[in-house]
């Protein structure tokens, strides 16, 4: 059974390391979990996102963020990746496994997926 | 949708906007009728926006004149031949007990019910996106079930320093609650 004593060792684990101000990462993810967004099928790309994140081990660089409706229904899953030192990209009908993919070569190796950008 | 969990995680979402500090979900299932009942303390809504809720042409946003949430929920509900009511009291009339209640009845044998779906998921997700300053409780009781879920028993566990959103405390969520689910 799960206990509240395994949290508490997870927080005796984290202690430190975590930083209570979201966002402030390198790297944020942004997923759209509007209306538009939850029916066209984010959630699961929003999970992609978080456990590929926490698998990388960059969830200190790294933040992934939920946000509302940004205009533009008829691409959702739409996914905006905002990074420090590059022009933001916009990711469109997005899917759990380009997620994976995204966390892989542009995350990672820095290098957008223009295929699975806005045309 | 295709789940009824995803509703209730875009309306749980309204509570979110809401600036809610504390959003209850209950679930109770008897016989062949399943409530959904999202309550908040909220901000509330006007007389006239209750009113106009359940219509697409009313919304919140600001990208475009449409809202499907509700209406959505509504007609999930209704087209089992359930029932569907939202009680809102807006802050400025109500300072001190304002907030808003969604519920719906569906009948979970009728052609045209959707299926709960990936509830675990839904609440996983409501929790790694409402914020650290919002509390949730949330329920689910049947003849089989009795789940219960409170973030401020979590947050009193883990102090003030890491965040419910955290990768390992989410993925302890989800586990937790698979447990209450007998599902292993």
């Amino acid at each position: 059974m799960k206990s509240l004593a395994e949290l508490a060792a997870i927080r005796d684990k984290m202690k430190g390391k975590v930083s209570l101000r979201e966002g402030t990462g390198e790297t944020r993810i942004v997923v759209g979990m509007a209306t538009c967004g939850i029916a066209a099928g984010a959630k699961p790309v929003l999970n992609a996102f978080v456990e590929e994140v926490a698998k990388a081990g960059l969830s200190d660089s790294v933040s992934v963020l939920q946000t509302g409706c940004i205009g533009i229904c008829q691409y959702e899953p739409v996914v905006e990746v905002y990074k420090s030192d590059e022009e933001k990209v916009t990711y469109v009908h997005m899917t759990p496994e380009k997620a994976l993919e995204v966390v892989e070569k542009h995350i990672k190796g820095g290098k957008p997926i223009a295929e699975y950008t806005m045309k | 949708m295709k789940e009824l969990s995803l509703n209730i995680l875009d309306i749980a979402m309204n509570s979110v906007t809401a600036g809610s500090t504390l959003i209850n979900i209950d679930l109770t299932e008897s016989h062949d009728i399943l409530e959904i009942r999202i309550s908040d303390n909220g901000c509330g809504m006007s007389r006239e926006m209750v009113e106009n809720v359940t219509s697409p042409f009313c919304t919140s946003r600001t990208t475009r004149k449409v809202g499907m949430g509700i209406p959505l929920f509504k007609m999930a509900s209704e087209q089992t031949g359930g029932t569907f009511s939202i009680v809102s009291k807006s802050d400025r009339e109500f300072p001190d007990s304002h907030g808003t209640v969604t519920s719906a009845t569906f009948l979970k044998n009728h052609l045209d019910y959707t299926p709960l779906g990936d509830i675990i998921g839904s609440i996983v997700t409501l929790i790694q996106g409402m914020g650290e300053n919002i509390d949730l409780i949330f329920t689910h009781k049947s003849d089989t079930l009795d789940v219960r879920l409170d973030t401020r028993q979590l947050r009193e566990t883990l102090g003030g320093e890491i965040p419910l959103s955290t990768p390992d405390v989410l993925v302890w969520i989800k586990e937790f609650l698979k447990e209450n689910y007998n599902i292993t």
